[in-house]
């Protein structure tokens, strides 16, 4: 008997909008100009955050920063699919997909500076805190789905990891449960392509992260995560998908780190000039820019009175964050278990930090 | 590389040098860890050691448990491999292969094989990096048998101890704090540690044994001298070795002072300090002439806040007091 094929595997890559701004109209949702608008408004919002937040640092007014520049479309686009109800597992890189969120920036702006008040969600917005450990977070977003499953809601999980997070077993192992028990969990990869000095080629041997879903037998997909359009569109299908019934999906956007991998990095050291260059010119905002135009949709005037108001709403939150009380030192006493321990109580006294 | 036989480097280039003897001299020692090659390593140590070594010296995936797995098997095939964990933090990722089977196969084994790797984890707060960047963990692996457990505090002891536990046959975690880096201290690289055991004085007293460890040490000494200053003198123990525990240093010193201070920076509850005190109370409770005290970090979380975050570790003023609580039994 000849050599049976017992199986074939494609990997889908998904780009609307091209670099010049060119949307291919075989693929192009029919999206509201209020929905394109909001994308626009919510990448200036995002990257206003992240340039301020940048100075801040430098500034010393808050604490080491993982810069987003660069993977707004990815973090934004995936954001403003996500509905009410859903829950999302950020890890440290997704600043960008809180702010799109509608999470408070001053929140962000005091987690920064070293205040663990700040990944306190306000009610309503269901973000868990952002894990710092890389790729730990996977799980989690698995057992939210699988809680949601229980409860028979129509609701999904979205969570966020980088490539090299892709390399934890962690990562494996919740694709694997996902698809056993088939629950509504988006695992959504942002392949920036490097890990602190490593690069993505490094991480893995695979072409893609993408294909990682065939092995465990669930949806998986590429995306140009510099167009906002794709991602959105490949990220609103994947929770579609999971509502219905049809389990996970692992979503790979290929984005790319502009800036160094936090304020405590220098990038210079380890990767070549010229390919950060070559990554610029594809940065998100550009093509949405130019598509835009086409469509009407974008002026000169509107840019500025959309930079303007992103300026004047970060000023506002970082005026806020800077105003915001000192956390009790307390609270790390109070919130270790969920009612204080007798040693616990004994030791707040001998700090002198009763209240 | 030839380096001078006596020097004042940092407790950085100490471990670098360590582990450039060893590389150097042995074809069969691996180095492995996250962001070590081109990037020198997340603090440094590694440096340009994968230009020399480049087939030896390697970064991996971000695949802590996996690496340390590997780690296992290329030992127990004949490598000596060093694993650099770049914060101490993440070894809980690679708990099931230290424990489960680094710790447990020249026992299971017969004695058959065994596996010499060593586990370089910083270690250690007071920097505000918050509660996922600070731990400090050494207790979490005290009960575990088959594993030895080393945190030296000086730059001469930082060499030592690095070769000696690439030499030894069995699993060593190798704890090296944040805030020794940019140490310096004298190096002589005769200078040889001998088998991973024994503590260090580090400083003469009557009055009061402060033992420590890494960079509780350091805060010792300083404690000692505000003391002297006092009147009080404390002889410190720097126990260099948790694993095996050198409670004859410790048991010698409180015989003749009759006072006991343990200062770590880990979590008191079930800390090195509370295996220090059970000892020494099994060992010699008639000695004993007032209270014992613990100082380390009570039972929270490391905040980020570094202004909370000096609250709740150890600090000088901390040692000071508790040797002086020592001095009765009020
Ligand atoms: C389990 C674990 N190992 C190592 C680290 C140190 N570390 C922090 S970020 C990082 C790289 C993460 O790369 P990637 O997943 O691609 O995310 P990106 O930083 O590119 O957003 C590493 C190794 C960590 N935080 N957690
Ligand atoms: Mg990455």
């Amino acid at each position: 008997m000849p050599i049976d094929t017992l199986d074939r595997f494609e990997v889908k890559y998904l780009r609307i909008i091209d670099e010049n701004g060119t949307a291919d109209p075989s693929v192009m949702p029919p999206l509201p100009d209020a929905l394109l608008k909001n994308i626009f408004e919510k990448i200036v919002l995002a990257r206003t955050f992240n340039q301020r937040a940048m100075s801040l640092q430098r500034e010393g007014r808050i604490g080491t920063y993982a810069s987003f520049y660069g993977q707004e479309a990815a973090q934004v686009g995936s954001a403003l699919a996500i509905a009410e109800g859903d829950w999302v597992f950020p890890s440290f890189r997704e600043s960008g997909v809180l702010i799109a969120l509608g999470y408070p920036m001053r929140r962000l702006y005091s987690y920064w500076a070293g205040d663990e008040r700040g990944m306190q969600a306000p009610p309503g917005l269901n973000v868990f805190p952002m894990s710092v450990p890389v790729g730990t977070q996977a799980p989690h977003g698995m057992g939210a789905a699988w809680a949601m499953k229980y409860r028979k809601e129509k609701k999904a999980s979205i969570t966020y990891f980088g490539d090299g997070g892709s390399s934890r077993g962690d990562f494996h192992e919740a694709l694997n449960l996902a698809g056993v028990f088939k629950v509504p969990a988006i695992f959504f990869c942002q392949n920036n392509q490097w890990a602190i000095s490593m690069p993505r080629q490094r991480q893995t041997a695979a072409k893609t992260i993408a294909q990682k879903a065939i092995g465990y037998g669930i949806e998986g997909m590429a995306v140009d995560g510099n167009d906002a359009v794709a991602v959105y569109k490949a990220t609103t299908d994947a929770l579609d998908r999971a509502k219905r019934g049809e389990g996970p999906t692992l979503i790979e956007a290929f984005t790319y780190r502009l800036d160094d991998h936090t304020t405590s990095d220098e990038a210079s050291r380890y990767r070549p000039k010229e390919e950060v260059e070559a990554w610029r010119v594809k940065e998100p905002l550009i093509r949405l820019r130019l598509f835009m135009e086409k469509k009407g949709l974008w002026t000169r005037e509107y840019e500025e009175g959309v930079g303007k108001a992103a300026l004047d709403a970060v000023d506002r939150e970082i005026e806020a964050y800077e105003g915001m009380a000192a956390p009790e030192p307390s609270d790390m006493f109070r919130y270790t278990y969920d009612e204080l321990t007798a040693r616990q109580k004994r030791e707040l006294k001998e700090f002198g930090w009763e209240r | 590389m030839e380096y001078m036989q006596r020097e004042k480097i940092s407790y950085r280039k100490a471990i670098y040098r360590a582990l450039d003897r060893v590389l150097g001299s042995d074809e069969k020692v691996v180095f492995m860890g996250e962001d070590i090659s081109e990037y020198g390593g997340a603090f440094g140590v590694s440096a340009d050691l994968y230009r020399r070594y480049p087939s030896r010296v390697i970064s991996t995936p971000i695949s802590e448990g996996s690496v340390a797995g590997a780690a296992v098997g290329l030992s127990m095939t004949g490598y000596r491999v060093i694993v650099e964990i770049m914060f101490m933090d993440f070894i809980t990722l690679a708990m099931d292969q230290i424990i489960n089977h680094a710790a447990n196969i020249h026992y299971m084994y017969g004695g058959q094989v065994s596996c010499p790797i060593v586990i370089r984890a910083p270690a250690g707060g007071y920097r505000g990096y918050g509660p996922s960047h600070s731990k400090t963990l050494e207790g979490l692996f005290l009960g575990i048998p088959g594993l030895k457990i080393v945190a030296p505090s000086t730059v001469q002891d930082a060499w030592g101890a690095l070769i000696s536990a690439i030499y030894d046959n069995n699993p060593v975690l190798f704890i090296e704090h944040k805030l020794l880096y940019n140490m310096e201290g004298e190096i002589d690289l005769d200078y040889k540690i001998g088998p991973i055991g024994r503590a260090r004085i580090a400083r003469e007293g009557a009055d009061v044994t402060v033992v420590s460890h890494s960079y509780g040490t350091h805060l010792s000494m300083r404690a000692a001298q505000e003391l002297s200053a006092q009147g009080i003198e404390a002889e410190v123990i720097d126990l260099v070795s948790l694993k095996p525990l050198d409670i004859g240093a410790v048991a010698a010193s409180v015989e003749k002072t009759g006072r006991l201070v343990t200062v770590e920076e880990g979590d008191l509850s079930g800390g090195v300090g509370a295996e220090v005190v059970s000892r020494v109370v099994e060992d010699c409770l008639p000695y004993i002439d007032g209270r014992i005290v613990r100082v380390g970090k009570p039972d929270v979380p490391i905040p980020a806040s570094i202004m909370a975050e000096s609250r709740v570790l150890p600090g000088v003023d901390d040692i000071v007091d508790a040797a002086k609580r020592t001095l009765s039994w009020e």
